[in-house]
């Protein structure tokens, strides 16, 4: 065999690989997708949204659950994401020549990466042994922890792609340096920055670990947020692992509705930080 | 002029609180930095708190104690820090050559037109919950394994000496082996979105002198793109293994949760993080949940390293691009 047909051969093979590779990637989303609706959609049904999460071998629905993951969600994005901005905004506008701004940097890469279960047990600590039991308000918190980093990063992302020219052209304007921001910079990455939001929303949506000892579950509709409140996760992977068929079926159409709600909410913030001229994407 | 010095007092005053506002709004923004940076220290310092307890109690023997009783109030680490680490490792294993598999594919023998399609599927494979890999991996992952991989692994490496320890036992499904496979399928797109990215770094001209000279594909990613990129890659790696590490849902549920220590891939065992998630709500008495927290102190530390060193070496990538 010559050495060319040896680096042709080599060359097939590992080309071979990196297809079947990314095969295997592709095989895996449509398996884990399908697994979903083949399971997922006979569980279904409108009783699904109004009615809380029965007993072992009765009727019911996740109403409670769904309720819980979205007020949930909501206060902790109301909670995180001014955090979050305040500090992108400091690490882009501010930040420059500072000995904080990499500190920062670096600190929040890490918490964006931390295990999500050990937020919860900071939570569990700081919140709940004070308090003395579990609640809506804890379960907030935790996720509010990690809508934080998200925000930090696309944020001071977006605000470096505002063109200098634009900030000067305001200053030249005698505009005050807040107002700059506020007025300027923050509206021509505006959607950017609301994308970086919503990526926090699907991350949190889905975020388990965190609320089993914060929020912990509660198999009534509650709207009380002072005490432990149900929630779609924790709902899943209590009914998933019960050794009931109802309460399976239950577990797959929740997870049937939180993946495509996250799934969907990825695909919108990619719209969006597209249709944001371009510039925003890479 | 008494109405320009009027005017002219006016715009001081003006400026004077443009400039207080200014102040004020910096002042805000560097307040919620150090926030955050505040945050980090407040988790590793809550964990240290509450663990104590139990490392007065068990001292620097914790890390190797292979007892896991609530009965008798004995508590170890060992058995969650070798799930923890053997899991990962098995991720890694597999999930680092099929994620730069995917990140080669995706830069150089990809048709422009089906580049962005594939890069946005293999990240929604990240965007997936753990929870849902948990479940599928507990439905359909775990059975197959059960019928197929499993009972292939046990024959074809049962019998070798060395390492038959690591295949004994009978083939359940659920186990380390499985956690380890559902870890790959889940750090596989981190790990494939930073390559990707970090292989698109190699300047052109690099890549293009390569292929002028007659280089195939392969050649020109083994000897060039890795080369200039290794340090990045490395770094992504990193990310995939802190990821990993700290998996906590998708862990739980195939794992088995069994805290006593078996060194067999096929035997139930659990993780740092799968056995939080089991114990923690239920776990009575001071010496019990400190235990529970000093274990989540280690696995704090563990990832803290790893992802410092991921993001030390990417951004020593960036500096090089930057040059």
């Amino acid at each position: 065999m010559t050495i060319y047909t040896r680096r042709r051969v080599t060359n097939l093979i590992i080309l071979s690989l990196s297809l079947f590779a990314t095969g295997l990637g592709l095989l895996f989303l449509f398996l884990i997708l399908g697994a979903l609706l083949y399971k997922g959609v006979p569980a279904l049904s409108p009783s699904i949204f109004t009615q809380a999460t029965p007993a072992p071998g009765n009727q019911g629905g996740l109403s409670n659950a769904i309720y819980g993951s979205v007020v949930m969600t909501l206060v902790a994005t109301l909670i995180g994401t001014p955090v979050g901005i305040l500090t992108g905004t400091y690490l882009a506008e501010y930040g420059r020549g500072t000995w904080l701004a990499p500190l920062v940097r670096f600190v929040n890469d890490i918490l964006l990466s931390a295990p999500s279960i050990l937020i919860g047990v900071f939570v569990y600590t700081l919140m709940v042994v004070p308090m003395g039991h579990f609640s809506a308000w804890a379960g907030s918190i935790a996720l509010a922890i990690l809508v934080v980093p998200v925000v930090v990063r696309t944020t001071e992302d977006m605000l470096r792609l505002v063109p200098a020219g634009l900030r000067e052209a305001a200053f030249a304007l005698g505009t005050p340096g807040w107002k700059v921001v506020v007025m300027v910079t923050y509206r021509a990455a505006l959607q950017g920055m609301m994308t970086g939001v919503m990526l926090a929303v699907a991350r949190i949506a889905g975020e388990t670990a965190p609320l089993l000892f914060t929020a912990l579950n509660n198999q009534f509709s509650t709207t009380n947020m002072n005490g432990p409140m149900g929630n779609l996760p924790v709902v899943i992977f209590q009914f998933a692992m019960s050794p009931y068929a109802d309460w399976q079926r239950l577990a797959w159409g929740g997870a049937l509705l939180i993946t495509f709600a996250i799934l969907f909410l990825n695909i919108g913030a990619r719209f969006l930080a597209n249709w944001s001229g371009g510039s925003a994407s890479r | 002029m008494v109405d320009a010095v009027l005017e002219n007092t006016t715009v001081t005053a003006n400026s004077r609180r443009q400039r207080l506002a200014d102040l004020l709004f910096r002042g805000t923004t560097r307040l919620f930095a150090i926030g955050v940076f505040l945050l980090l220290a407040a988790v590793m310092a809550a964990l240290l708190i509450s663990g104590k307890p139990a490392f007065d109690a068990f001292g620097f023997a914790f890390l190797w104690t292979t007892t896991w009783n609530p009965v008798k109030q004995i508590f170890g680490g060992w058995p969650a820090i070798y799930g923890t680490l053997v899991t990962s490792l098995i991720a890694m294993l597999i999930g680092v050559p099929l994620a730069l598999g995917v990140a080669m594919f995706l830069t150089e023998l990809c048709p422009p037109f089906l580049r962005r399609p594939i890069g946005i599927l293999i990240e929604l494979l990240a965007a997936i919950p753990s929870i849902i890999y948990g479940i599928w991996g507990l439905f359909f992952l775990a059975p197959f394994l059960q019928t197929t991989v499993q009972p292939f692994l046990k024959e074809v490496f049962g019998n070798i000496p060395l390492i038959e320890f690591l295949f004994r036992g009978p083939p359940l499904g659920i186990g380390v082996l499985t956690a380890g496979f559902i870890l790959a399928v889940m750090v596989l797109p981190f790990i494939a979105a930073v390559t990707r990215d970090v292989f698109l770094t190699v300047p052109p001209i690099l890549r293009e002198s390569a292929y002028g000279i007659g280089l195939t594909t392969a050649e020109v990613v083994r000897d060039i793109v890795l080369p200039y990129t290794r340090v990045g890659v490395v770094g992504g790696i990193m990310l995939g293994l802190g990821r990993a590490l700290g998996e906590t849902m998708a862990v739980t549920f195939v794992i088995g949760n069994s805290p006593r220590f078996s060194a067999s891939l096929l035997a139930p065992g659990t993780t740092i993080s799968a056995m939080l998630a089991n114990e923690f709500s239920e776990a009575v008495g001071p010496l019990y949940t400190s235990s529970l927290i000093l274990l989540g102190f280690i696995l704090f530390i563990i990832t803290f390293f790893v992802l410092a060193v991921a993001k030390l070496l990417l951004l020593r990538l960036d500096r090089q691009a930057a040059t």
